[in-house]
């Protein structure tokens, strides 16, 4: 196998670590970048919008809008990428969407967990989200009782987040389910409690471990099975170095820097050392995410900057683009690779492009190679050639190339 | 559940939309806009050539509260606050209703223009919204597999440039071939810009000789769409995805699409066209109803029953009346036994609907029973694979063998030859 030279290493370090390049940014060493960005684990960035309560359940695009916004704005401008890009893959991971949920707050809280917790130890946030008050409205688990169980929330726990499927039985479901019975959210407080008459105490078995499970040692039980270290590497695998799997050496490599510990800071750098981040196949379809956001570093644009007019245009672009924060399209989250390269979503990324690259000036063919880090292939120096005297267009062509729509 | 190896893990990754869509790697090759642009025009679909519109229901629709068995008092118990009464339900007899919001597809019924299959399923069944999704996608219970079965009718179909169409912004698995996969369109309207820029965008999309997999595709999906420009410039424009309503967003974590009328306008409009397509697919999300289900669950019954019916009526006005053929199925039905939520978890067999001028009305397969049940659940009395291989015959004329792994299952009373 081909690896990509320092350049194009360095790039891939901060497109899939980080959120992108901003300027400047690509010409320092791999090994710099990788400890500056992949160390950087304090929190930084605009602080959320303050929000009116919402004691009951509503749909307040307002809001909604209000925080998808935020944290456009935040991922465009934070010193910490490693931070946004961790709140982002697990809100991938732990997709849990505003349809349902129907609470700006409860979405913003659910994210402010996720960017805490997101690069500490897996067990701490496990224990968070099978507790979280969006999560229990988004898979019924407030509506989850001793007097019946419902089952949504305990499988797709099982399947999706901490296992995998196939890793777990039928009837583990359903004892499951009895063990996360009787938790309420309570949506003036923001918080989650369990109500006693509504829980089951009774002894419930799990892949063979038997006792009076409650959601805290249900929790602790399937992080601790040798299941779920290899699930939460490779879903990071997946969208870290590519689609092919990892290797069962390079697997054991990643399982080993998890460790007991359960350490997402660790799992996350020992990936980004692994030789095949280098390799030339190891490419990754953007997604729609971090196509825009990349486009705003590079071009130092902030979302909150933007005309509310433009702010709507931008969601909108991302809605035909497939993709809109805090909206995953179901509890799996959000496709990978090829998937996204449709002619649907074409059309709304050159809509999105030319109000990103509205009021981009001083850019050739060249500089917007090294500024995004690309080297244009023949044919696409040839297609950009014919705009070097108009540069918002030929910003908003370049960065729909092939070269830049994949991070190759 | 055991036995369950990496390969399966690999494939769960691949469908649930967590890793890629595996078929569309390296060497894949998309639509051909072009000559499906120039087919449209010179050389339309010939009338009487087959057309299979598939209506996928995600999140798994409570086939109980669909085709309801309101006479049955094992259905009664099993969900008291759920049940529909037999006075509530739209009479089909043999002590089935349907539910009280399909009324449009009861006056199919009624002039036999709509076939109901009862108990379909698949061996073994799997709870897991996404595996069940890609076993119905991929035609595949027993082994992995990468390709959707439309995906391989696809391949099958050869140089022949006939194809297979989406209105989802990403592409759904059953269109996924080994050489070919379906186009998706957007349902609003496709303009690129004139001068240029918009000459300059297009250009990006020749292909560049020694390109890696993803940047090829990548151009080819610039191709794609400026022939999908051209082809649908007079195609009607609609928002796909409205603001939802709370009804649909409380079934709605297993994923799927809203505003379902506007995806079959559009395939209305395609097909009456003559664009040279056979196969588009559709679909409809919010059924994942673990809790308050009963006016969640009519209300999107409601909205397919207005869909299909404004389609068929559309349909049946053109010169395509006697080509279509329109399937709908979810993954799978839901539990026998409502929980606690007034809603039901995931369970197993279900009723798939076909409509259209060549189906024949009425039951087909047996309904399972309420009382001799499989841990709760119903048991399946239909292989989904005899109607695909139905389907693949007498519409799509291709030989269900080699897209469906010799399964031998028909449902021969299910379509005039």
């Amino acid at each position: 196998m081909g690896f990509v030279g320092e350049r194009a290493a360095v790039r891939r370090l901060h497109e899939r670590f980080g959120l992108g390049p901003r300027p400047g940014e690509l010409n320092s060493r791999f090994d710099q970048v990788s400890a500056a960005l992949l160390g950087n684990v304090t929190p930084s960035g605009p602080p959320p919008p303050q929000l009116q309560p919402e004691p009951k359940a509503a749909k307040d695009p307002e809001q909604q809008t209000a925080i998808t916004v935020w944290w456009l704005d935040r991922m465009a401008a934070t010193d910490s990428p490693l931070v946004e890009r961790m709140t982002w893959f697990w809100h991938g991971h732990f997709a849990t969407s505003a349809q349902k949920v129907r609470g700006a707050g409860l979405m913003l809280a659910q994210n402010e967990t996720l960017r805490r917790l997101g690069l500490g130890d897996f067990t701490s946030l496990a224990q968070a989200m099978i507790v979280d008050p969006a999560m229990l409205i988004w898979l019924d688990g407030q509506k989850n009782t001793a007097k019946a169980a419902n089952e949504n929330l305990g499988r797709e726990y099982m399947e999706l987040f901490t296992l995998g499927v196939g890793q777990y039985s039928e009837q583990d479901v359903r004892e499951a389910a009895r063990a996360l019975t009787g938790w309420k959210v309570d949506r003036q407080t923001m918080t989650a409690s369990v109500v006693a008459r509504q829980h089951d105490p009774g002894s419930k078995t799990v892949l063979g471990t038997t006792g009076p499970l409650d959601a805290h040692s249900l929790v602790d039980l399937l992080v601790s099975r040798p299941a779920s270290p290899r699930f939460i590497a490779q879903r990071m695998w997946t969208r870290f170095v590519g689609r092919t799997p990892p290797a069962e050496d390079v697997l054991v490599r990643l399982v080993t820097a998890y460790g007991p510990n359960r350490d997402l800071h660790a799992l996350v750098r020992a990936i980004a050392a692994e030789p095949v981040f280098r390799d030339e196949a190891s490419t990754v379809v953007k997604q729609p995410v971090d196509w825009v956001v990349g486009v705003m570093r590079a071009f130092k644009i902030r979302p909150s900057e933007l005309s509310t007019a433009d702010q709507k245009k931008l969601l909108a672009g991302l809605r035909g683009m497939g993709q809109v924060p805090f909206l995953p399209p179901s509890v799996g989250g959000w496709p990978s690779g090829p998937a996204w390269l449709t002619t649907a979503a074409g059309m709304s990324r050159l809509q999105v492009a030319r109000l990103l690259t509205a009021k981009v000036d001083g850019f050739s063919v060249s500089s917007l190679a090294d500024l995004l880090g690309v080297d244009w292939s023949d044919r696409t120096r040839a297609a950009l050639s014919p705009l070097e005297r108009q540069p918002r267009q030929l910003a908003a062509v370049a960065v729909c190339a092939p070269e830049y729509v994949v991070s190759g | 559940m055991d036995g369950l190896k990496p390969v399966t893990r690999r494939r769960f990754l691949t469908w649930s939309g967590i890793a890629a869509a595996g078929a569309l790697g390296v060497g894949a090759t998309q639509v051909n806009w072009s000559d499906l642009l120039a087919r449209a025009s010179s050389d339309p679909l010939p009338p009487g050539t087959g057309i299979l519109v598939v209506v996928t229901l995600y999140g798994g629709n409570d086939g109980l509260n669909t085709v309801i068995p309101a006479s049955d008092s094992a259905y009664q118990s099993a969900r008291p606050d759920l049940a529909y009464k037999p006075s509530e339900v739209l009479d089909l007899g043999e002590g089935l209703g349907l539910n009280p919001g399909m009324k449009g597809l009861k006056g199919l019924w009624d002039t036999k223009k709509l076939a109901i299959v009862r108990g379909v399923g698949y061996p073994q069944p799997d709870h897991s919204h996404f595996r069940s999704m890609a076993i119905w996608q991929t035609a595949s219970p027993k082994s992995p597999s990468t390709t959707g079965w439309l995906g391989r009718w696809l391949d099958a179909s050869g140089d022949d440039p006939i194809r297979a169409l989406s209105v989802e912004p990403v592409l759904p698995p059953l269109l996924a071939g080994e050489k070919t996969a379906g186009a998706s369109l957007p349902a609003s309207g496709l303009q690129i810009p004139q001068g240029a820029l918009g000459k300059a965008f297009l250009a990006l999309g020749k292909p560049q000789v020694g390109e890696n997999p993803d940047f090829a595709r990548a151009a080819k999906s610039i191709t794609d769409l400026a022939e999908a420009a051209q082809a649908l410039k007079d195609a009607k424009s609609h928002d796909p995805d409205p603001p939802t309503d709370e009804e649909r967003s409380k079934g709605g974590s297993a994923g799927g699409r809203g505003a379902l009328g506007a995806q079959l306008d559009l395939v209305a409009g395609l097909i009456e066209t003559g664009v040279p397509s056979r196969a588009y697919s559709v679909s409809l999300g919010g059924f994942d109803t673990h809790a308050d289900e009963r006016g969640t669950q009519q209300r999107l019954l409601s909205e397919l029953d207005s869909a299909l019916t404004a389609f068929t009526e559309r349909i049946n006005r053109s010169n395509r009346a006697n080509d279509v053929v329109t399937m709908v199925y979810s993954e799978f039905g839901r539990r026998v036994r409502a929980n606690a939520s007034d809603g039901t978890d995931h369970g197993t067999a279900g009723p798939a609907f076909l409509l259209g001028q060549r189906v024949l009305g009425g039951f087909h397969g047996q309904q399972p029973s309420l009382t001799d049940l499989d841990n709760g659940d119903l048991k399946p009395t239909t292989d989904f694979r005899d109607i695909y291989a139905t389907l693949l015959e007498r519409v799509l004329t291709t030989d269900p063998a080699q897209i469906l792994s010799e399964h031998p299952g028909r449902l021969d009373a299910l379509l005039t030859a």
